[in-house]
């Protein structure tokens, strides 16, 4: 399976330069995460007054901020928690979301209807403004961001795994799969839901970048990470006082690695579907 | 041949895929006199639907005329601009296909359909336009064509449907009709009206006809010449007579022989060349059940209702011992489907007494039944080799299911050996255990169905229509198949179908549904020749035959 998997993706790749990009930009993105708090070249919290909001130069590539700190360094480090957010919250969602997804579209009836009304409910909020109202609840706290950002993307999973379950539910191997002992909680986990996971996958891909910046803009203002912690979008909010008068690094650099993983993970989705589904092999 | 309205010289379609240039027609050269019905056959990617596209120029993107001509009325067409073709599009030729459910707009109402086809040849005001599209549907024997004029397709029956693409396509009087597969999914009763419909209304208009089919009886019953083609190539031309009785080339020999006739039985379904020694048929007497053992099945007064619906089977009473072969025949909403999966257990019935060798497993829930230690002994083959194995199993998986699920068996090399023995006894090469569903043609597809079927040794196969999707001569091969494992198993059959030739020799009892009632029932071959109820011999009578007497007696 790995071997013709990954000579698969190989394949992909090579015919789609574009999601190649996008891959190898996520990859980066993930080394930079794991390893970015021991490659800066500068602590990312430690304040110096002297060398306070100085352009992009040699020794600060992407110039230093309001109280001295190394944007450059900042951004790298921000990454992992940036990252770690959107992850996990979209790894939340879509867990919860595609199995109550599916077990409604395979047994449709009054379980069906409930959950669809539900759902309808949560969509008819801006959901910003939900996950803004939960977080402001809850407490100014990172399990809470993603709690939040979790619960206004299960919505998305739940419709998405119910529509894709639905149209498979009365196709042959699902009834051969019962005539071969399994039970329909079986049916739905074992067989239904791998085969709606490429289909999901892109979402999986949009929705992290859209976490990314939900998460961000909770910190913009001011209901996410507290400073200092460096945080992409805490970066914007701070930048942003300082734009005025010409300071354009302190907002260019945190908007343009947001944009820039925003687009890597967007691009990325079509890409990661053709490589999971078994039937785009020759 | 007066004249040839249609001509085609040595033509060669060339579709570009991801593995390459792909030679779907490969030299096709045949010609069609005004007025002449012509059966254009062969089976799956013998290229016979790509040459009728290329005639009207329906080609998807992919595909090209890569050489050779097609005149028409001394015109070659292939040369001439997208504009002027525009206008031989409907006024000079039309085409009908498959299924006419996909193929008309489901959100306009039918009359407004064929007005719009009229309007899009001659400029005409709409009242006369819609005029005219009543007078098509008259023409076309719709009953109440007044208010079938507003009707939105899904209101209508697939052979309702036909007729509607019937009447759009010789709107505007064309002098070619193509018709792809204009009958299949229907059932044979409405195939029969539908294309004594069409024959008559080619006759009456002069109008030129191909039609393009994979059943040999159909063209045989209606054209008066036949051309076979094969990879794309024209293999044999001929009149049906010849044909049938002294087909020339191999591969026409092994299509007249893999289609079943009302004389058949499973042991010529192969060319006698080809049939190598002469396995021993010859049925060993089933030895007598002990008196006092109970049946194998025993089905009592069942009855399924769907919601508030109508009854889809009522009082539907059956036996089956074992080793025996029961086949389950009806059109499409008789309820054959529905019967076999509460048979199956894999819905409940509404009412009703289903017993197993004497013991009650009606009253056990479809949805526990999973685990009943009744679930191996029955076990089902599906109509769809293609939907019926999951997209993500290799081969192996697929027969390896059950195995784990009920056989109790553990991965490792016992499963192994087990697989492959399995697969070996469908004649399934090793070597295609790795592939998943899409790499498998329909025929290998069909053959993991069965062994995964088999795969527990179950004492009873419920058959859904297991070759309705699949060529004539793999069809062949696959009832062999399915007949020596019977044998060799003991296994009992309940076969539903809807092709009376196949059912008669595949089984040796038969059941006629029809509204969710059992019509008839007898011993098969008695019953077909000699039918005692109206429904049953309308049935018999529908079904194509390819015995000489009827070739081509329409005309």
């Amino acid at each position: 399976m790995t071997a013709a998997t990954l000579r698969h993706a190989g394949w992909i790749l090579r015919g789609n330069p574009l999601t190649a990009v996008a891959a190898a930009g996520v990859f980066l993105l993930t080394l930079i995460a794991i390893f970015g708090p021991w490659i800066v070249p500068y602590d990312p919290i430690v304040s110096n007054v002297s060398q306070a909001l100085m352009p992009p130069s040699a020794a600060h590539i992407a110039g230093t901020d309001q109280l001295g700190r190394d944007v450059f360094s900042r951004l790298i480090v921000a990454a992992r928690l940036d990252l770690a957010i959107a992850i996990s919250a979209v790894g939340i969602s879509f867990a919860i979301g595609a199995v109550i997804g599916a077990i409604c579209g395979y047994t449709g009836g009054r379980l069906d209807r409930g959950v669809g009304r539900f759902v309808d409910v949560v969509m008819a909020f801006p959901l910003f403004v939900l996950a803004m109202a939960m977080v402001a609840a809850l407490g100014n706290r990172v399990e809470n961001i993603v709690i939040a950002t979790a619960i206004i993307n299960l919505p998305f999973y739940i419709r998405f795994a119910r529509a894709e379950v639905n149209v498979r539910r009365n196709v042959g191997w699902v009834e051969a799969a019962r005539a071969c002992g399994d039970s329909h909680l079986s049916v739905v986990l074992r067989f239904l839901l791998p085969n709606v996971l490429p289909a999901m996958a892109v979402q999986i891909s949009l929705n992290l970048g859209w976490a990314i910046l939900n998460a961000a803009g909770l910190s913009f203002i001011g209901l996410g990470v507290k400073p200092p912690t460096p945080e992409w979008g805490i970066m914007v909010a701070e930048g942003a006082r300082f734009i005025s008068t010409g300071k354009w690094w302190l907002v260019a650099f945190p908007g343009l690695a947001l944009m820039l993983t925003v687009l890597c993970f967007n691009l990325l989705g079509d890409g990661v579907r053709d490589i999971l589904d078994p039937r785009m092999r020759t | 041949m007066t004249s040839s309205l249609l001509a085609l010289s040595d033509l060669h379609v060339t579709f570009s895929t991801r593995r390459g240039l792909v030679e779907a027609v490969r030299g096709v050269t045949l010609s069609l006199g005004e007025g002449e019905m012509l059966g254009l056959v062969g089976e799956s990617g013998s290229g016979k639907s790509v040459t009728g596209f290329a005639i009207t120029r329906l080609l998807d993107a992919a595909g090209r005329i890569t050489a050779g001509q097609i005149r028409f009325r001394g015109q070659d067409i292939t040369r001439i601009s997208a504009g002027d073709f525009r206008h031989l599009h409907g006024a000079a030729m039309a085409m009908i296909f498959q299924n006419p459910r996909a193929a008309l707009n489901p959100i306009r109402a039918v009359g407004d359909q064929i007005a719009d086809a009229i309007t899009a040849h001659k400029r005409m005001p709409r009242d006369q336009a819609r005029a005219q599209a009543l007078e098509l549907l008259r023409a076309v024997q719709i009953r109440d064509p007044e208010k079938r004029m507003a009707a939105y397709p899904h209101e209508l029956s697939g052979g309702m449907c036909q007729r509607v693409m019937i009447a759009m396509a010789i709107s505007c009087n064309p002098a070619l009709l193509i018709a792809d597969e204009p009958t299949t999914g229907l059932d044979v009763t409405t195939q029969k009206i539908v294309m004594d419909l069409l024959a008559g209304i080619a006759a009456e208009r002069g109008m030129a006809t191909i039609l393009i089919t994979h059943d040999l009886g159909l063209a045989a019953r209606y054209c008066r010449r036949v051309v076979v083609m094969e990879q794309g190539r024209l293999v044999e031309e001929a009149e049906p007579k010849t044909l049938f009785r002294a087909p020339q080339h191999p591969y026409t020999k092994r299509l007249v022989a893999a289609s079943p006739t009302a004389s058949s039985r499973i042991a010529d379904l192969v060319p006698e060349e080809e049939r190598g020694r002469r396995i021993a048929m010859r049925v060993a007497p089933r030895p007598q059940p002990a008196p006092g053992t109970p049946p194998l099945l025993e089905v009592q007064k069942l009855a399924k209702r769907f919601d508030q619906g109508a009854a889809a089977v009522a009082d539907f009473s059956m036996m089956i011992s074992a080793g025996e072969s029961v086949g389950l025949v009806g059109e499409s909403g008789s309820g054959k489907s529905t019967t076999s999966r509460i048979i199956c257990r894999l819905i409940d019935p509404s009412e009703g007494e289903i017993a197993f060798e004497g013991q009650s497993i009606g009253h056990i829930p479809a949805r526990d039944f999973h685990r009943s230690p009744f679930r191996k002994n029955i076990q089902i083959v599906f109509q769809d080799p293609n939907d019926s194995l999951n997209p993500r199993y290799t081969a192996f998986d697929c027969i390896a299911h059950p195995l784990l699920r009920l056989g109790g068996m553990r991965p490792g090399d016992a499963l192994r050996q087990r697989v492959e023995e399995c697969a070996q006894r469908v004649g399934l090469g090793i070597e295609l255990l790795t592939r998943f569903p899409h790499q498998l043609s329909g025929g290998q597809k069909a053959r993991v169905g069965i062994a995964r079927a088999i795969a527990c040794r179950p004492r009873l196969l419920v058959l859904d229509e297991p070759t309705a999707a699949l060529d004539v001569s793999v069809q062949a091969v696959v009832l062999q198949l399915l007949d020596r494992l019977r044998r060799e198993d003991d296994l009992a059959f309940l076969f539903v179908s809807h092709d009376l030739n196949v059912v008669r020799m595949m089984c040796d009892r038969t059941i006629v549904l029809q509204n969710g009632h059992i019509v008839e029932q007898g011993e098969s071959r008695a019953m077909f020749d000699n039918p005692q109820t109206a429904y049953t011999r309308e049935l018999v009578d529908a079904v194509p035959h390819i015995e000489p007497r009827l070739v081509a007696s329409v005309g």
